[in-house]
């Protein structure tokens, strides 16, 4: 095999990664769990202020269409 | 000092400390150089006939002491404190971070030094000469030790998104630094780089270009990531989209380099590579932007009140703005008008004062309180007066060198009839005096608003522990 063929073969190797981690990353299964940890980030802050929090559920979904 | 208040894990917050005030003074030091050298342009006097303050000496110094003085002491405090809270973990390595403070303070002290002495590389970015590249190596190894050792040693079983791109940013630069800082000593402080023409030309803005994508983008779009959800008190827009975001903007940013080199001995087709990965590099910048902008979707009213989400905010909006208009400039064409003129400069400037500067001085307001035990800081006025000039004193410094790069541009390449030079070189020069004016106006400004943000830190760290109240929203 030629080196522009290998060359060929490894962008088309490239396209197929890049598609598998967009299917991944947006399959429906996988939502729920991206959303927590999105949150994550903010229930720390909840610990340390429990009182001025506790009132308010602060955990929201991130957007449904992307 | 170890012993943190916010929560039961007993963080190392003293490194995030050190490094977030000399974030702020490395601020005003490098930017009050940028303004003296944009007054040298003006008035060529005030090199005070000294070598050590000419132009070509204080230049390379201002471009090392805003990139690695004040952006990368900004992306360390950053990214020890996020790696912390979002592994719930104490910092890897103990004495090792705080080396990694002490050492990379020596690296800024011996460039400080050296470079008004006249010791240079001549490699842009790249200026230091081969003992204190060993010096960087040296400090940067220890940083991704305590870093990615933090990572290992989580608590959380997942990786939040903003760790992903300080890793990779630690990473990349390692690589990028020995890979372009290769060279053969011949005195203490004196080397040859071991790549010669065209093919060192490349690896240079190789280098160059991913100093840009990694340090100045990815390192910051890590700080995006957890500041601005945590400032707007919601979760990042999306984060799936944030997955994605990541792998293409590593995969991509590494071919760019070339677009530096349009029309010069580099093989053309490495130029075209170069243009049209720089071109396809507009969707994962836009992809982050909309992303970090659409966080406060449902929430815009806080940015009536907030001047620190307004800080944030307006960083993307100038990094949607500069990632836009990076990939143009890339196109060959418009090159062969833009290169060589300010409107390079004033394209580096609306990304370095526009976004690294407004994302880190966004996220240092939100940490400094948290770290000096405060709800807030001393006066949220002050910020938002700090807010109103940084953004004045950019616009003003963009819109002046887009206006004078084009007429410059433009002037260089129109010709008579008879096919000779319209204008002469000098006359280029003296049509843009008003704008190198309107230019340090700018600057001014923007080193007083750093000026105005180290007192308000100040005040706030001299304060007494709790006594600053955060505001309740209304």
């Amino acid at each position: 095999m030629d080196y522009g063929t290998l060359r060929g073969f490894f962008a088309l190797l490239i396209l197929a990664l890049f598609i598998i981690i967009v299917v991944w990353s947006f399959s429906k299964k996988r939502k729920s769990s991206f959303d927590d940890i999105a949150n994550s980030i903010l229930e720390d802050e909840q610990e340390q202020n429990n009182k001025s929090h506790l009132e308010t559920d602060s955990k929201q979904e991130t957007n449904n269409n992307v | 000092m170890t012993q943190s208040n916010t929560s039961a894990v007993d963080y190392n917050f003293d490194v995030v400390r050190q490094f977030t005030v000399m974030t702020v003074i490395w601020g005003i030091v490098g930017t009050l150089v940028g303004v003296l050298i944009a007054a040298q342009l003006i008035w060529p006097a005030l090199n005070f006939d000294t070598p050590w303050l000419t132009y070509s000496r204080l230049r390379p110094l201002h471009t090392n002491a805003v990139i690695f003085a004040f952006g990368t002491s900004a992306l360390f405090a950053t990214s020890y404190y996020v790696v912390q809270r979002t592994c719930q973990t104490r910092l890897f390595g103990g004495k090792l971070a705080s080396f990694t403070f002490w050492g990379w303070q020596a690296v800024i002290l011996s460039a400080a030094i050296s470079l008004p002495l006249g010791y240079s590389t001549s490699k842009e970015y790249a200026e230091l000469e081969w003992p204190i590249d060993i010096l960087i190596t040296v400090v940067w190894v220890s940083y991704a030790i305590v870093f990615f050792g933090t990572l290992i040693k989580r608590k959380t079983s997942h990786i939040y998104v903003a760790n992903w791109f300080f890793g990779g940013f630690i990473i990349t630069v390692a690589v990028l630094h020995l890979g372009n800082s290769m060279a053969v000593p011949v005195s203490a402080m004196k080397s040859y780089s071991l790549y010669s023409g065209a093919i060192d030309a490349m690896m240079q803005w190789w280098y160059g270009h991913n100093a840009v994508g990694f340090l100045l983008t990815a390192g910051f779009l890590g700080m995006m990531y957890y500041f601005v959800p945590k400032q707007a008190e919601r979760p990042v827009y999306s984060y799936r989209l944030s997955i994605v975001h990541f792998w293409a903007l590593v995969s991509l940013y590494i071919w760019a380099g070339p677009h530096h080199l349009h029309y010069t001995a580099l093989p053309d087709w490495a130029q075209s590579v170069g243009m049209i990965m720089s071109i396809v590099l507009f969707l994962p910048s836009w992809g982050g932007m909309i992303n970090g902008i659409m966080t406060l979707s449902g929430a815009w009213h806080k940015l009536r009140h907030d001047p620190i989400l307004r800080f944030l905010i307006v960083s993307l909006s100038f990094y949607g703005m500069s990632t836009f208009e990076g990939p143009m400039m890339a196109i060959k064409s418009v090159n062969a008008l833009s290169h060589y003129t300010d409107w390079t400069v004033g394209h580096v400037h609306s990304g370095a004062l526009g976004w690294v500067a407004m994302v880190s001085i966004g996220a240092l307001y939100h940490l400094i309180p948290v770290l000096f035990n405060q709800g807030r800081m001393y006066s949220i006025r002050l910020i938002n007066i700090h807010f109103w000039m940084h953004t004045a004193g950019i616009v003003l410094y963009i819109v002046a060198m887009w206006i004078s790069g084009v007429m410059q541009g433009l002037m260089w390449r129109a010709v008579n009839s008879d096919g000779t030079l319209t204008y002469s070189f000098v006359e280029s020069l003296t049509a843009s005096y008003p704008f190198y004016f309107i230019r340090f106006l700018g600057g001014v400004l923007v080193v007083a608003g750093f000026v105005l943000m180290a007192y308000n830190m100040f005040k706030t760290i001299g304060a007494k522990d709790g006594s600053l109240k955060a505001v309740e929203e209304a």
